[in-house]
């Protein structure tokens, strides 16, 4: 272990002199070598005893998750701390946070292949998992805070028993159209994204199980070149469509806050300082998820320090974007000389929930300010910690937008606070779980990397007869 | 159906190895100079300037994405103003019954979705898959396809196909290995 680290410092030379560009795939790889390392992942006999440890605690959450929401169910949504006039809570922050984490899948593999940044190939795989998980998860949360959840189907446009349509001036209802086709444009482009990979792992296959399942899952893919046409169009199109419906989907989710009445609430600045903290927020997630998971599964050579390096840098600039946002919230509510918006940002910073305003401030202004040191973009334990407390920060963010403006709104005697219950609290974690079981299972069972793209930007062999 | 020796099947064509991924553009290029029209190259990952080489003409599926793409903004706006306005119109804070502004949140939405899924499934569909049979998936050699091997196929039915022809062709152009692939 100890030599080989030092050997792979040593050709990576990212560090060491910054006029060389850093490899996109370490050298002493060829196209073999990524797909032993990728698919020797899936066909691994065992997988390592971190993923059993981290399967376990995740398998067990989410079963306090079914728990908790067969509670609320059965019982009604009273279980939860919810009053009014704060009728949303955990619910819609934990919502708004998945969703959140779910951009920077997207972005990855939209809006940076738009750009021509090459060092997606490492991590877009992986990156647009966790946006499908993390997006079940936020789907999960209005689906289950209705209350009569068996009278869902009234917010699709389908004809029911009051011959009622709903209203689509209502931002919960583009609401549901946003995040309802960011889940299914998402995930037409993993799954197309990961045909060509399945088809690998189906070729490599020694079990007749093995050979069926992913046979299946590969659409009998084999490699033509008049396919890959086709796939390479379909992929710049998907790209294309995507990139707009990423920017629209947490503009949307803002417009369920800016087009209310309500102080704190109604702002023209909520759609980019939404989408920017959700960029902010799931390169957090990716960052926490590919640190270990390099290292547990032997990735080094594939996601290197420069695409860690990279997402850093972009963690650094949307946090900038959202303390910006932050500052200028305020700004305008003193600029704008409206006494309930003035008193509302007062409230924010020094009223009862001031703990969560500056926890808010300190994880996501303060700690990915470090990131301008390149040591500590270099040093995983570092953006470990830093992917962590944006985390935190994020879903405070939520938080304090969602509970500071409800408990306190225009006329003091309908003021309240709000306490969540343990029932709100195993949820959010239960919610975790979830997110984490799906991720563990795709760690195992499908191709983390996207193999056909790295080798599509590694240099080609050399032809041996003409040197 | 009892599986027959593989040489009484009849022959589906020939598949060439090549080392390099410039080989394979090389010997593409020539394949299609000869006037081959029923062929195919096989690469783990698409190729720069194979498309150009085999001489594939541009797909017409962004056509048909732009089609579902307007398909779905029609489609929602009418679904918006007849829901909202016509079948059951609704009174909210006095505003229109047909409201253009309120509707484009939902219009773009549909618009991406249909023109998204048009995009996968139309890929698909132009492609023929899924195709869980094909003639080339019983060589073992060609499990490479998908790792690091660059192949060229010639179909038997292609016009211009003669079994030996053929064969020193892909080996004038430097393929490693011509194997014969039966039905």
């Amino acid at each position: 272990m100890g030599v080989a680290t030092i050997d792979r410092v040593s050709r990576d030379n990212t560090s060491t002199d910054p006029k060389v560009r850093a490899p996109l795939v370490l050298p002493g790889n060829d196209y073999a070598s990524i797909t032993d390392k990728v698919c020797g992942i899936v066909e691994a006999q065992k997988p390592p005893k971190a993923w059993y440890l981290a399967f376990g605690i995740a398998a067990s959450l989410t079963a306090v998750l079914g728990a908790m929401v067969v509670y609320l169910i059965s019982t009604g949504v009273g279980v939860w701390g919810l009053n009014k006039p704060v009728s949303w809570g955990f619910d819609i922050t934990n919502f708004v946070f998945w969703v959140g984490i779910g951009h920077a899948g997207t972005l990855i593999s939209a809006i940076l292949y738009l750009f021509r940044q090459k060092w997606r190939t490492g991590i877009n795989r992986f990156a647009e998992a966790m946006t499908i998980f993390a997006v079940i998860c936020a789907l999960m949360f209005p689906g289950i805070h209705v209350g009569r959840i068996w009278l869902e189907y009234w917010i699709a446009p389908l004809p029911n028993q009051m011959n009622m349509w709903p209203n689509f001036r209502s931002p919960l209802l583009w609401d549901f159209f946003a995040v309802g086709t960011y889940f299914t444009v998402s995930l037409c482009f993993w799954y197309m994204g990961m045909i060509p990979d399945i088809a690998t792992v189906r070729d490599r296959a020694t079990t007749k199980v093995r050979q069926i399942a992913y046979g299946i899952a590969a659409l009998g893919w084999n490699g033509s070149n008049r396919h890959w046409h086709r796939y390479e169009r379909a992929y710049l199109l998907l790209a294309g469509l995507a990139t707009p419906l990423v920017l629209s989907v947490h503009s949307i989710v803002s417009f369920d806050f800016a087009t209310s009445m309500l102080p704190g609430w109604h702002a023209t600045i909520f759609p980019p300082y939404f989408v920017a903290g959700a960029i902010f927020g799931g390169f957090a997630m990716v960052l926490l998820l590919a640190v270990p998971c390099r290292s547990w599964f032997g990735l080094k050579d594939v996601i290197t320090p420069r695409h860690l390096e990279n997402m850093c840098k972009i963690l650094l600039a949307t946090g900038m974007m959202v303390g910006y946002a932050y500052a200028i919230e305020f700004f305008i509510s003193w600029y704008s000389g409206n006494p309930a918006e003035g008193f509302v940002f007062i409230n924010r910073a020094f009223g009862p929930y001031a703990w969560a305003y500056w926890t808010m401030v300190f994880c996501n202004v303060v700690t990915p300010q470090v990131f301008w040191s390149r040591r500590a973009r270099s040093n995983p334990l570092v953006i470990f910690g830093v992917a962590a407390c944006v985390n935190v920060g994020m879903w405070f963010e939520r938080f304090v937008i969602i509970v500071t403006t409800l408990s306190r709104d225009f006329l003091p005697s309908s003021w309240s606070s709000y306490t969540p219950t343990w029932v709100e609290g195993l949820t959010l974690a239960g919610s975790f779980g979830l997110f984490f079981t799906m991720f563990l299972l795709f760690l195992r069972f499908l191709p983390m990397v996207a193999m056909a793209e790295v080798k599509a930007i590694m240099p080609a062999p050399h032809d041996p007869e003409r040197r | 159906m009892t599986a027959k020796p593989a040489d009484e099947r009849k022959l589906w064509g020939l598949l060439a190895e090549f080392a390099t991924p410039h080989d394979l553009v090389r010997a593409a290029a020539r394949v299609r100079d000869a006037g081959y029209t029923k062929w195919d190259a096989h690469t783990p990952f698409p190729v720069h300037g194979l498309d150009g080489a085999m001489g594939i003409r541009p797909t017409r599926l962004p056509y048909l994405v732009l089609g579902a793409g307007m398909i779905g903004t029609a489609s929602a706006l009418l679904m918006q103003w007849w829901m909202n306005a016509v079948d059951y119109p609704l009174i909210i804070s006095g505003k229109p019954f047909n409201s253009l502004p309120a509707d484009i949140p939902v219009t773009f939405e549909l618009t991406v979705l249909l023109a998204s899924l048009t995009a996968f499934i139309g890929m698909l569909a132009l492609n023929a898959l899924p195709r869980f049979h094909h003639p080339l998936f019983r060589n073992a050699a060609f499990r490479r396809a998908t790792t690091d091997a660059f192949f060229l196929a010639i179909e038997a039915t292609d016009p211009r196909f003669d079994p030996a022809e053929t064969e020193r062709l892909l080996v004038a152009e430097r393929a490693t290995r011509v194997l014969p692939v039966q039905e």
